[in-house]
């Protein structure tokens, strides 16, 4: 194939695809439109907090890790996340796809599929709007093969590292496929409830909290429209001080993902996958990493109330 | 020093000055413990997060560490080379009472080293910085500082690694390759490195 035809491929070379068996296709996809915001993910880059360098990663880790394995793929390959649906993409090569998360309708040259399914050269697949969470995962056999950034092919948006949020007409190289994809009869999708009951282990700095665990019972909570892979910022309850920390100053100190923050005007922020690796207010408690996968998938309004442990 | 549960695999560990910072991170890195995935300086505390199930280890090896114990000379010492032409160098030679020959000779005539990294990747505050330029920052915050711009700030100094907002006293301004997410290393500057700036014109 020439090189004009591997930039852009024209409907001439979609139709080239389909009638020429000789044709050697590129492993790629091509995108169409993105939706709100469409990233590559895949389990991050822990381990650089040292050098300021967030973990990053998908925010609902199981559900990329289910799509990957329901394509055969390693656990960790890359796919996209996919918030609110809108995304649509070219297949430029045969290959296979999984869209796990929420409920989310999946349309092969719009006709609606269950995951995972096959897209041949020149197919198109658009995904709606989910259904019970903010985020969709797409995973495609052989996995999105951009370069990595300190080992990891993930966007950060704190930071700036891994590849740009996508783009129409960008073209999405995948690797060669390693596995098989795994059939599956019924795909259950995850669903945010009205209201979110997220347990949480007091500490490091529960200390400059009067009784931290009944203030954070007895508080109530919704997710703001403000949060982003940040993090969730919450409206309610105010969390105060204790009287003797009320304008004190706390040098900045390592945060890990979940830390519950509470800034001065005392309305939490828990912090998600793209976190800043420091932070000067105080950590009242850290969010259980069971519990975080639904976090990232809490619509605005959601309702949220802490159950402190320990 | 004082342990404080950062999470089910984190230890927060709080002790009272850089320099027991410092003890703490340099031998936890060296202990080498199989579940460690991050370590964490900062200004009086070292975070430490281990996989699930090996915070013990980490505590149990807490209880072995010498505060006062300073790790001696070791590695290399990074060079870093400063234009000295910063928007701040009146300021801050006039704050200090000196010339700005003088400022220059007393950044490039100490030696530093990495405290600790944080605000953007491969941004690393420097220790050691001589007592005149220990000044505060800015009124006013710059809303974007220049990537490689080399500032002041309190006990700190540092380069910018890439542009952002800061609201420290700029000095000068370097080409030094700070940070890399392609490269092996890809910051130049890591917790515990020396390093030293040499003025170019």
């Amino acid at each position: 194939m020439t090189p004009r035809e591997r930039e852009s491929p024209t409907s001439r070379a979609r139709e080239s695809y389909v009638q020429d068996p000789r044709v050697q296709r590129p492993r790629t996809l091509t995108v169409l439109r993105t939706g709100p915001q469409t990233l590559v993910q895949d389990l991050g880059r822990p381990g650089n907090a040292h050098l300021g360098v967030p973990p990053s990663g998908a925010l609902d880790a199981p559900s990329l890790t289910l799509a990957n394995r329901l394509v055969g793929n390693p656990e960790h390959a890359a796919g996209l996340e996919v918030l609110l649906g809108g995304l649509s993409l070219r297949a430029n090569a045969s290959c296979t796809v999984a869209v796990t998360g929420p409920s989310t309708p999946a349309l092969v040259n719009g006709v609606l599929r269950d995951s995972p399914l096959h897209l041949a050269p020149g197919d198109t697949l658009t995904l709606g709007a989910p259904t019970g969470g903010l985020r969709s995962y797409l995973a495609v056999s052989g996995g999105i093969t951009v370069p990595t950034d300190l080992g990891s092919r993930s966007t950060d948006l704190l930071s700036g590292l891994g590849p740009a949020p996508l783009r129409p007409d960008d073209e999405l190289p995948l690797g060669d496929p390693t596995g098989v994809p795994v059939g599956v009869d019924v795909l259950v999708g995850v669903r945010v409830p009205d209201e979110l009951v997220v347990p949480v282990l007091l500490g490091p700095r529960d200390d400059w909290f009067d009784d931290p665990a009944r203030r954070l019972r007895d508080g109530r909570w919704t997710v703001s429209d403000r949060s982003n892979r940040v993090g969730i910022r919450l409206t309610g309850t105010a969390l105060d001080r204790t009287a003797c920390r009320v304008g004190q100053e706390l040098p900045s100190e390592g945060l890990v993902t979940g830390s519950v923050q509470v800034p001065a005007d005392g309305k939490p922020v828990v912090f998600l996958a793209d976190h800043p690796t420091t932070g000067g207010y105080p950590v009242i408690g850290v969010v259980a990493a069971r519990a975080l996968p639904l976090l990232g998938q809490a619509p605005p309004g959601t309702r949220l109330r802490f159950d402190p442990q320990g | 020093m004082q342990l404080r549960r950062c999470g089910t695999d984190g230890v927060l560990v709080e002790v009272d000055s850089l320099g027991e910072v410092e003890a703490v991170r340099a031998a936890v890195a060296a202990a080498g413990l199989p579940d460690l995935v991050e370590l964490v300086p900062a200004a009086r505390t070292v975070l430490i997060v281990t996989r699930p199930g090996g915070a013990a280890a980490a505590r149990k090896l807490l209880t072995t560490v010498d505060l006062a114990h300073r790790p001696g000379v070791v590695g290399d010492e990074v060079v870093i080379e400063v234009h000295y032409d910063g928007p701040d160098l009146d300021l801050v030679a006039e704050t200090a009472g000196l010339t700005t020959a003088e400022v220059v000779d007393l950044h490039t005539g100490a030696d530093y080293r990495v405290a600790f990294c944080g605000f953007a990747p491969g941004f690393a505050y420097l220790t050691g910085l001589p007592e005149p330029l220990r000044q505060p920052r800015l009124d006013s915050p710059r809303t974007s500082v220049p990537a490689g711009s080399v500032g002041v700030a309190g006990e700190f100094t540092a380069a910018y690694p890439r542009a952002t907002p800061g609201g420290w006293r700029l000095i000068g301004r370097t080409d030094a390759p700070l940070f890399d997410p392609r490269r092996t290393a890809p910051a130049l500057l890591a917790p515990g490195d020396r390093v030293r700036f040499e003025a170019v014109r």
